[in-house]
Parts: structure tokens; C-alpha cells; sequence
């Protein structure tokens, strides 16, 4: 399973580093989302039936099947609560505050 | 007369669906700068994920690629390519073309183009593209309006929604017009395949990327994506909106294919219309003669479609 | 497998040749007057197997371009062709394969633009279009489109100028009018044009992300990079030129062609198949003992600037015979010579010559008339230094209708 990641990022310091005629590396990640956040989704996994419904419906594609179950990528989450709202089992609960 | 390179057994009713359990694990649009609870950008990440890491894909301007491509921040994780706001189904033919000459195999070329990018200044290049049969799949993510500069009108905007260019004050209620039916025009264009979906049911949404892989030929997938912030509704309800908008007939699910129509859901009884646009501020305004004028057009819609489709 | 031979062909005809040769992997036709023959050719060639190529019949010019970049994005070689409102319908694709650093080759047939409606010849369609960041090339004859065709590949797909380029024809009088050509065997253009290679792409192996946005922090060095490229080209020219006549026995001066213009004291510039006119009555000229000379100016963009001024600085007197006016000033050619010869420092009075619009023919006399203008203008400046050539109503002051100064 691979996914994009942050990595930094090297200014470029003479012109023939800027990429050419705009192109460049495909998911090249600088700058994680989750200042975005006012609320922040908590998975209780003793309640999550495994369904894996927020992992399929959430926009941002930050729930993950780990060993342990799953897990939230919080520096690229944005807090929309579609994850919370769509657990039928309820066991995503919105935290107050960006955690 | 040419002949599709790729294997057929994808979407074969002999292999098991997709689900969330066997869908590819890998992200392939990651770190976008999105609004909080985009409909469209599920439409786009699951696709992305159907087709996998072989795979083209070319975005018009408008939200998907204001938001994921801001160099040095490229959300796209495989091949990705901003076109000009007409051109999707334009590049999306030369990108297929070039493929093909080149003797690249086994790849799928792929366009998200929004409401505006297709039904409007899209339009063109769309017929085009499937007149030619060229071998792409065009995805249309349905947000109702121009949502990256600010929620102006579209020809996909439905009647009574307010924009920012169809306002709703005391002597027009908002948009006058109807949704144009890109179904149905592409569908007149004898296209190889056609389906409406939505991202409030995502298994059949899945099925049908599936099913367009295999098509030797051009697909067309209109998915309606819900914007929460032109919509003026809350960023958790998107997924909960776009089943709604099935449920209660406003929208449909169905395909068009080998020149036939297919309803893939036919509900007995519709939910209450009312109860879906209410939980939008783009509908706030209207009234009780309004919901009867839109509840009397799905009526008539439905009307037609289960007469012919079903 | 073409082996070398002789053909006689159109302007259009030849450049259908030259295309085939070059071995494009995408073609994306969509028909224009005087365009046509170029596709419809391209159209035979690929039905009889000729060409081998992936041929698009697209639904507009817009789409034209378009699809070329898309092809041209997955490490395709790509050609299209058009003319005047084609060009004009395409001019947003124009800037975005420059930009994005595309290196497709389109032919455009030279024809006025609309209004009035006109389907005859002048530049003002590709000189409007100076800015739009493609290397621009006027042909003269037919021999020169074909074998521009393979030079633009070779230099448009150099890895330091990665920039598309406009082969210019004239309208009907040069898309349409027929010569003898010696037309190269595919070996030979085999061997001087190797196959496209890139990373500017997008790579099944190697996932890029491609025609993204640039903040305001990093838009203007993207540029700078794309002037750059354009700059650094005029070499690439040059050098491609001088090898193209040592592989084929052809070459044509690299970015200017001088003309007897080594002691000339009156000096022509022009563009394209007027040139050929130009030649004639230089060589009539000559013979009554006047030192008059002409400068052919191929390539607009990159500009021959120190070509131009090196070329007519001992001049008394330069005219610049243009198809083009840009209303309300001067014509587009006439500008970009000026600023040439005040960076060099270079003061030959230079005259404006605007004639040709909209298929007005350009006649020995009048190119002769020009000489003789230039003559005279070097003895007495005129104030109007933008002179219209040949037209048929009187146009002095004293015909037009004028208000009183105080009543009305």
C-alpha cells in the first residue's frame, strides 16, 4: 500500500532546477492539511465492526488498514466527520479541537 | 477498425466485485487541498483506485486540479495531467492516441471533468471524443455548479438552486432552468457505455468504473458529488446527500449500453424532496409552489424513464 | 520506404511529404482553407500505408492542438496543421504547449482574418501571435516547407529548446502553387532525425504530474526558463541548418537569408514567398546599377535581432515588406526590426511597407516602387514612416468629410 508522503522541499537555487515546462514527480507532498482541522475523528476500535466504510467514503483517503486496525493519517485529515457521521456502529466519535 | 489491446476479464461476471476489502489499498490522490467533506474528491479517489497505478489521467481546470496541482504540492500519486478547461475530452483523445502509437499496453487513460468542464465549454471535445470511440473514460463529477470560482451557474446547476449568478431575491427565485441531460446526449451519440452514478452509493459507482475498464471503446460516468460549501450544507453530510438525491428521484442510477437503456434502481416509493433540499442553504428560499414544480418535473422524468428503461 | 526522388508538388503537398518522413506518431487534422490538401494528403497516406500514425479527426482547432499535447504528453511526436480563424480558435492551446514545452510541429497556412471575411493570403493570423512562445518559421517555396518540416522536428525536440514550432506558408500562393521538389529517401531523414526522446512526459515506470499551476512565488522563473529555451534555440537553428545541408545538399542561411545585400545601399527585409518576387527584381535592379539588396527574414521568433542589424548596418535606407498591420500603429515586423537596430545602436532610416493584406497581389513594379521610396526617404524622411502599398481609393485628407474647428 503506498500513498504519497511529505517530504521537504529544496527550493530550487538556479534555473535549470525548475522542472521543465511543468512537469514533475507525481505525489510530492510539501504541505500536510491538518492546521485545516476544528474537530478531530477518534476510532474506537473496540466498537468498529471492520466494515471499512470511512476508509472507502472519506475524501481524503487518511484511513488505513494497519495490523492494528485502522488507523488515521492526522496530518493530511480535515475534519469533516463524513467518517463519524457514515459508522453505522458508531465507534468514530468528533473530538473538539484540531488534537 | 481497431481493436481494444486490453484483457477483458476485468468486470467479468466471473470475478468477485470490488469492495472496500479488495479495492487497491494504495492512495492515488493524497494530500489535495479539497474543501473538508468534497464529493468530488471521493469520486476521484475511488476511481483512482479502480484503475490503479497503469493509468493516465488528465483534469480540466476547475476544483480537482486547483486543488491538486499547486506546484511543489502534486496530490496526484500516478500519471496526471492538467488540460485546458475545454480540452479534457480533447487531451483525453490524444493521450490514447499517443498510447497506442507508442505501443503502451495495459493502461487506461481516465478524465474528471466537473459539471461546467463537461456540459458547457466541455461539450465539444466530448462529442467529439466519443463520435471517434476513442478509448478513454470520462468521469463527470456532478457539483451543480461552477464550484472553483465560486458557485456560479451551470447548465448541470437544477432548477430553484441559487448561485452566485442566479441569485434568489424577491423577483427570481434562483436557477430557471433544468439540468441538461448528458445521459441522454451522450447516449444519443450511440456511446459505447454510459451510467449515472453517485458517491452516496459507491458500490455500484465502483462497479460501473469496473464495468468501463473493459470497454473497448469510449465511457461516459456522470457521478453526482455534493459540494458542501456551495451548497451551503454541513461537510459531514455529502455521502448522506448523495444518497438522498437518489432516494428521493432526483436523481437516477442507470447505464446505457449496446444502444439500450438499463435502470439500475427503480424505487417504489421516493422520499420526501423537501427533506433533501432542506438540508441545503441553496434552497433555502423556496417555497411550498416550488417543491410542487420540482416534485411535478421527477414525476414526469420518472414517468418517461419507466416507461422506456425499465 | 521512400528513396530519394523528385515530385512535383504543391506548398501543401510538400509539407504532406515532409510530415511522412518525420514519422509523427499522432496526427490531429481538422480541414481550414488553404489548409486542406495538407490533411486530406496525410488522409491518403495513411489509408495506403504510407504513414503509419495514429490520425485524428478532431472536431475543432482547439481540439487539434489539444489532442497533440496529450500525445505529445506521453512521448509522442505529434503534427497538426491550420490557417488564420483556426489559429485564432487554438490561441489558448497556443501558449499552453509553449508553456508546457511540447515540441509539436504544426504547419500553418498564412491567410487573412476575419472581418471582413477573406480567404486569401497575408500574415497578420500567425504574426498576431508572436507572443504565444512557438519558434516561428516562413517558408519561401516548397522546397523549404519540406524540408522545414524535418528541421522543426530536429530542433523543436532538442533537449535545450523543447519548444513547438510553426512552419508559415502563404496562403494559395504558396500552399497551392506547384514546383519541382527533391523529396529525401526516409533513410536519410532516418539518420539526421532521431526518434523522440523525453522526460517531459507522463511515464507508466516514472509517474510525473504535469501542466500544474505555479504560485506567484515560482511563475516567473518558469518563464524566464521557456525565454530561455527560445533564446538558447537561435544556436539549435543555426547548427541544424548547416547539418541538414551537409546530410541532404540543402541548407538556407540559418535564421535570415541575405540576398546581394553585402554593399547594398537599399535593403528589402521580407518574409516568406514574396521573397522570391523580391529576388527578381533586385536582380533587375541591380542590373540598372543600383546597389539594392534584400534580407529574408525566416524565423520571427527567436528574433534575428544582431542578424538583422549586422546585416543592414551600412545600409542608407531598409524597407520592411510585411502582409500585416497592427491597427492603429505599425506592422508587427516593422517593430520588432526597429527595436533590433535601436538596441544596436544602427540608424538606416527604415520604412514601414505594408502591402498584401487580404490577397492583394505584390507586383515587381511595386516591390521596385518600394526601392525607389526607400531612395528618396533617405535624401528627405518622411513623417509617415507606415506606408500602405497599393491601395485603390484615395485616402489623402483632403477627400475625408471634416468638422470646423469651432460650430460643430
Amino acid at each position: 500500500m503506498t500513498r504519497p508522503k511529505l517530504q521537504p522541499f529544496l527550493r530550487p537555487k538556479h534555473i535549470d532546477q525548475i522542472p521543465c515546462g511543468t512537469c514533475f514527480n507525481a505525489g510530492h507532498l510539501v504541505d500536510a492539511n491538518a492546521g485545516w482541522r476544528t474537530d478531530t475523528p477518534v476510532l474506537d476500535q473496540s466498537l468498529c465492526t471492520g466494515c471499512l466504510q470511512c476508509y472507502l467514503l472519506c475524501p481524503e483517503g487518511v484511513i488505513f488498514r494497519a495490523e492494528s486496525g485502522l488507523l488515521i493519517d492526522y496530518d493530511f485529515c480535515k475534519g469533516c466527520g463524513i467518517c463519524a457521521h457514515e459508522c453505522k456502529a458508531k465507534a468514530i466519535t468528533m473530538r473538539k479541537g484540531g488534537l | 477498425m481497431r481493436t481494444s489491446s486490453r484483457s477483458t476479464t476485468e468486470g467479468s461476471p466471473a470475478l468477485p466485485p470490488v469492495t472496500a476489502k479488495n479495492l487497491n489499498p494504495s492512495e492515488f490522490f493524497y494530500g489535495h487541498k479539497g474543501c473538508a467533506g468534497c464529493g468530488g474528491s471521493v469520486a476521484v479517489r475511488l476511481a483512482l483506485k479502480v484503475l490503479g497505478e497503469r493509468t493516465f489521467t488528465a483534469v480540466p481546470a476547475g476544483c480537482m486540479s486547483a486543488v491538486g496541482f499547486i506546484y511543489p504540492q502534486l496530490a496526484f500519486g500516478s500519471n496526471a495531467i492538467i488540460s485546458t478547461f475545454p480540452g479534457t475530452a480533447s487531451m483525453l483523445s490524444g493521450i490514447a492516441a499517443g498510447a497506442r502509437a507508442l505501443g503502451l499496453d495495459d493502461c487506461h487513460v481516465v478524465g474528471f471533468a466537473g459539471d461546467g468542464g463537461t456540459a458547457d465549454i466541455g461539450i465539444q471535445a466530448l462529442s467529439g471524443a466519443i463520435d471517434r470511440h476513442d478509448h478513454i473514460i470520462y468521469i463527470c463529477y456532478d457539483n451543480e455548479a461552477y464550484m472553483n470560482t465560486g458557485v456560479q451557474k451551470s447548465g448541470l446547476t437544477p432548477f430553484g438552486a441559487r448561485t452566485s449568478t442566479t441569485p434568489a431575491g424577491q423577483q427570481v427565485r434562483g436557477t430557471l432552468t433544468q439540468k441538461k441531460n448528458m445521459f441522454e446526449i451522450v447516449a444519443a451519440h450511440g456511446i459505447d457505455y454510459a451510467a449515472t452514478a453517485s458517491v452516496g452509493y459507491p458500490q455500484d459507482y465502483l462497479k460501473k468504473i469496473i464495468h468501463a475498464k473493459s470497454v473497448a471503446g469510449t465511457s461516459y460516468i456522470h457521478v453526482f458529488a455534493p459540494c458542501p460549501t456551495g451548497w451551503g450544507a454541513a461537510s459531514d453530510i455529502s455521502i448522506e446527500l448523495a444518497k438522498e438525491v437518489v432516494d428521493c428521484g432526483l436523481w437516477y442510477l442507470a447505464e446505457f449500453e449496446d444502444l439500450k437503456f438499463r435502470l439500475n434502481r427503480n424505487p417504489k416509493e421516493f422520499t420526501s424532496i423537501e427533506n433533501y433540499l432542506g438540508k441545503q442553504a441553496r434552497f433555502r428560499h423556496l417555497l411550498p409552489e416550488d417543491f410542487q414544480a420540482i416534485a411535478a418535473q421527477r414525476d414526469q422524468h420518472w414517468q418517461r424513464i419507466r416507461r422506456t428503461w425499465a | 520506404m521512400t528513396h530519394a526522388h523528385k515530385a512535383f508538388a504543391s506548398g501543401n503537398e510538400a509539407v504532406a511529404m515532409g510530415v511522412r518522413l518525420a514519422r509523427p506518431h499522432v496526427i490531429a487534422a481538422y480541414p481550414i482553407t488553404p489548409q486542406t490538401t495538407v490533411v486530406e494528403r496525410l488522409a491518403e497516406m495513411v489509408e495506403d500505408g504510407s504513414l503509419r500514425c495514429e490520425y485524428l479527426h478532431v472536431e475543432s482547432e482547439h481540439s487539434a492542438l489539444s489532442a497533440a499535447m496529450g500525445a505529445s504528453a506521453v512521448g509522442a511526436r505529434t503534427f497538426t496543421a491550420t490557417s488564420s480563424q483556426g489559429l485564432l480558435y487554438m490561441v489558448e492551446c497556443l501558449h499552453y504547449a509553449s508553456g508546457g514545452r511540447f515540441p509539436i510541429v504544426m504547419m500553418n497556412a498564412n491567410r487573412a482574418l476575419a472581418l471582413p471575411w477573406n480567404i486569401y493570403n497575408d500574415q497578420r493570423d500567425s504574426l498576431s501571435q508572436l507572443d504565444s512562445g512557438w519558434i516561428q518559421i516562413y517558408v519561401e517555396d516548397a522546397q523549404e516547407a519540406l524540408d522545414m518540416i524535418i528541421q522543426a522536428y530536429a530542433i523543436a525536440e532538442h533537449p535545450r529548446v523543447l519548444t513547438p514550432v510553426m512552419v508559415n506558408l502563404d496562403g494559395f500562393v504558396l500552399t497551392h502553387t506547384y514546383e519541382l521538389v527533391d523529396v529525401p529517401s526516409q533513410q536519410s531523414v532516418d539518420e539526421f532525425l532521431p526518434p523522440f526522446q523525453t522526460s517531459n512526459k507522463m511515464d507508466l515506470d516514472a509517474p510525473t504530474n504535469m501542466g500544474f499551476t505555479a504560485t506567484p512565488a515560482d511563475y516567473m522563473e518558469f518563464k524566464y526558463q521557456q525565454h530561455r529555451a527560445m533564446v538558447d534555440a537561435a544556436e539549435v537553428i543555426v547548427n541544424t541548418d548547416r547539418a541538414f545541408g551537409t546530410n541532404f545538399g540543402r541548407n538556407y542561411g540559418g535564421l535570415v537569408d541575405s540576398y546581394r545585400s553585402g554593399d547594398a545601399e537599399f535593403i528589402l527585409l521580407t518574409l516568406g514567398s514574396v521573397t522570391g518576387t523580391a529576388r527578381v527584381v533586385v536582380d533587375q535592379l541591380r542590373a540598372e546599377g543600383h546597389r539594392v539588396g534584400l534580407v529574408k527574414i525566416r524565423y520571427m521568433r527567436p528574433f534575428p535581432a544582431r542578424e538583422l542589424a549586422a546585416l543592414t548596418r551600412r545600409a542608407k535606407a531598409v524597407g520592411v515588406l510585411e502582409k500585416n498591420i497592427s491597427p492603429g500603429y505599425e506592422g508587427t515586423v516593422f517593430t520588432n526590426v526597429n527595436s533590433a537596430l535601436a538596441q544596436a545602436g544602427s540608424s538606416p532610416l527604415v520604412l514601414n511597407f505594408v502591402a498584401g493584406l487580404g490577397g492583394r497581389d505584390i507586383a515587381k513594379a511595386d516591390i521596385a516602387r518600394m526601392f525607389e521610396q526607400l531612395a528618396a526617404g533617405a535624401e528627405n524622411p518622411p513623417d509617415e514612416r507606415v506606408i500602405f502599398v497599393t491601395l485603390q481609393v484615395a485616402v489623402a485628407p483632403e477627400a475625408l468629410v471634416r468638422y470646423a474647428d469651432e460650430g460643430l
